[in-house]
């Protein structure tokens, strides 16, 4: 039982504090989910490649450094604390990146990881369509075969896709195989935004910026090069990725623990600067709150490192990746929740916990519900039985 | 960086689990609610055999969490908390036999002064040996709770770190009750039927048990952090309290009208965390206590 970081670990966090703190943008980018945001953030990702702290834990070949697990953790850790921009690369290195590696042929990872890893190509995730939400099976965009010229037609719309207005690829499963149901014959396609037949229409959030999109395909030609895995796999090959996103990939302790220090620094200013009570600025209960939300982020933090010693040892996330979304996700709410409360009337006045909030509200339902989670926990971690059938097919 | 128990630890609670596990330490439990203390002594012998009285000054503060945990899941009544945890660091040296001691106003009675050795009480920031006066009745049964009068001083080793210890060893405890409680509902909801099927096959069951899953799986990293130094013992405290709790409260509910019963064995812990949620400093207190370090 050791909670120490051994002298190289320590040397690599001193490297990327050090190169942080004379790199990060001073003031905030705009928002990624704009013309002018994305672009500047594109920019962001091609000055973290050239200093090769876009993907620390790839390989060397691809831009990487080759980082382990504990030094991926202590790199987030580092990067959330400075401040630094949201990653706009994040469904391409996070969520497909481990699929390429697994499943990629050397000519796909050749060709596609080392410009998601500059940011010159952004990817999006296009998993949700209209009538498959949580019960991601049942889509019905279909991949009809293209014998003639080598490779496949889409067919039918995706939804909710997370970057896709501004994105150059995609990644999503599609049908092949019309007489199979729900796991089966589905196939995991990579295939440009721009291609003939695909038609992108930006999907204005919560806070009015188009930060998903919703796709329609018209005949899209992929060829087979851009088949990911093998035709009517795509099922589990996808669900690597699931596994990753609702996992430790997504969500690094490190954001927490930087919100729930400016959390902590937000409450100490409230008492500098106003006899607590005379402006019920700081109610009393808010002081718990900030606890609370603070000793969540050290839990989330140590609860990291017990996975990552878990995973270093040969284990795997299995279930537990989602006992941690949803626990991360209602986190998240609640430390911006409680920053708000601090803030008082001046809370619905645009500022970056403002954002930050808004942001945390999507955190339980994307990556799979937290209902859908928490059946998860219950029947794979505790075994209870599933559903009879009727109510799940 | 190797967050979890070692081979030795690993061994340690095995054979602590495999020792609890065949004792009847319910049987013990419910012979120590009503006056009959004999099981419980035997079983304290057997365990401080196996050291557990000796943790607190030969061990680290892991292997005190391991011992505590086991405790919580089987209600090893007495006061374990006092004797193996508290006064070995307040002393300076291992307890012989069994002790206790009260230190208001945050732990206002003695445990079990009836049947301790010792006695012992905290009193204008030094220790004193002290009579047991009026009993108190608690929530838990197993816990026979006294008012006691100061007498003569002793020497004294180092009392905050001993309260730490002290709330460390009860967090530690609310974990294995926590756990416990959970593990028992899950059997439960498993096999009862209504309206034709498992009510463990209904989502409002399975959500509220997944909710008590990640309540106790969050806890228990604070619980080990606070062993290593890593965050305060208060943070341990607050999240072991808050997930046991919540375990009892779901354990109780699930288990509808049979739950609220005192033949139920569940009983035995769902009013054991109920004491333990207020026991060495209320959520309240250690939550102004991690406030007031992080504003300083």
């Amino acid at each position: 039982m050791d909670l120490t970081l051994s002298e190289s670990e320590l040397a690599f966090q001193a490297e990327a504090r050090a190169w942080l703190a004379a790199n990060v943008p001073s003031t905030p980018l705009p928002s990624m989910d704009t013309a002018e945001g994305w672009v500047a953030h594109q920019e962001w990702e091609a000055r973290l490649s050239a200093a090769r702290w876009s993907v620390v834990s790839w390989p060397e070949a691809f831009h990487g450094r080759e980082a382990s697990l504990v030094e991926w953790v202590i790199f987030e850790e580092e990067y959330y604390r400075a401040g630094a921009p949201g990653r706009v690369s994040q469904n391409g290195i996070f969520l497909l990146a481990p699929i390429l590696f697994d499943h990629g042929t050397p000519e796909q990872q050749a060709r596609f990881l080392p410009t998601m890893a500059t940011g010159e190509q952004i990817w999006a995730q296009c998993w949700s369509e209209p009538e498959a939400g949580s019960d991601l099976a049942s889509l019905t965009s279909t991949a009809r075969r293209d014998e003639a010229r080598g490779g496949w037609l889409l067919g039918g719309q995706k939804t909710w896709s997370s970057r896709a207005s501004f994105a150059h690829w995609g990644f999503g499963l599609f049908r092949s195989d019309p007489g199979a149901q729900r796991h089966a014959g589905l196939t995991y396609f990579l295939f440009p935004l721009d291609a003939e037949g695909v038609t992108v229409r930006p999907i204005a959030q919560l806070d009015g910026e188009a930060g998903f999109a919703e796709i329609f395909f018209e005949d899209v030609f992929v060829p087979d090069s851009d088949v990911l895995g093998g035709v009517g796999e795509g099922w589990s090959v996808a669900m690597s990725t699931a596994g990753n996103e609702r996992g430790l990939s997504l969500r690094s302790p490190g954001r927490f623990c930087a919100a729930a220090d400016r959390l902590v620094d937000l409450y100490r200013a409230g008492l500098d600067g106003h006899d607590a009570g005379s402006t019920g600025k700081i109610a009393g209960s808010t002081g718990e709150q900030v606890v609370d939300a603070w000793v969540k982020a050290q839990a989330y933090r140590l609860y990291t490192w017990g996975t990552v010693t878990r995973l270093a040892g040969g284990g795997d996330m299995g279930a537990a990746g989602s006992v941690n979304k949803v626990f991360w996700s209602e986190l998240d709410i609640a430390l911006h929740e409680t920053a708000l409360d601090l803030l008082g009337p001046e809370a619905e006045v645009d500022s970056t916990w403002l954002d930050g909030y808004v942001f945390s509200l999507s955190g339980p339902i994307y990556a799979g519900t937290n209902e859908v989670q928490r059946n998860i926990v219950a029947e794979r971690i505790l075994g209870l039985p599933r559903e009879p059938k009727g109510a799940r097919t | 960086m190797k967050f979890e128990l070692t081979d030795d630890q690993g061994d340690f609670r095995s054979s602590l689990e495999s020792l609890l596990s065949s004792a009847d330490t319910v049987g013990a439990a419910r012979a120590w609610a009503s006056g009959d203390h004999a099981p419980g002594l035997a079983l304290w012998k057997r365990l401080a055999d196996q050291g557990l009285t000796m943790l607190a000054t030969d061990a680290t503060p892991v292997e005190v969490c391991i011992a505590f945990e086991s405790l919580g899941r089987h209600a090893v009544p007495g006061p374990w908390v006092e004797s193996a945890a508290y006064l070995p660091l307040a002393l300076g040296r291992e307890v012989e036999g069994v002790a206790t001691v009260a230190v208001p106003p945050l732990v206002p009675y003695a445990l079990d002064a009836d049947v301790a050795d010792h006695v012992f009480v905290v009193t204008g920031g030094s220790l004193a040996r002290a009579t047991p006066g009026e009993h108190k009745t608690s929530v838990d049964r197993t816990r026979h709770l006294f008012t006691v009068s100061a007498e003569d001083a002793v020497t004294a080793g180092d009392l905050d770190a001993a309260f730490d210890l002290a709330v460390l060893a009860t967090s530690a405890q609310l974990l294995g009750a926590g756990e416990r409680i959970l593990a028992d509902a899950v059997a439960y909801v498993k096999q009862r039927k209504q309206f034709g099927r498992e009510i463990g096959s209904y989502q409002a069951i399975k959500h509220a048990l997944a909710d008590v899953r990640i309540a106790l799986d969050f806890a228990r990293p604070l619980v080990l952090g606070a062993a290593l130094g890593e965050v305060g013992v208060s943070a341990a405290k607050v999240a072991a309290g808050d997930a046991a709790y919540l375990s009892s409260r779901t354990g109780l509910q699930v288990h509808g009208a049979i739950g609220y019963t005192a033949e139920l064995d569940l009983s035995i812990w769902i009013t054991k965390v109920r004491a333990l949620v207020t026991a060495w400093g209320t959520p309240a207190h250690h939550r102004a206590r991690i406030l007031q370090e992080l504003v300083g």
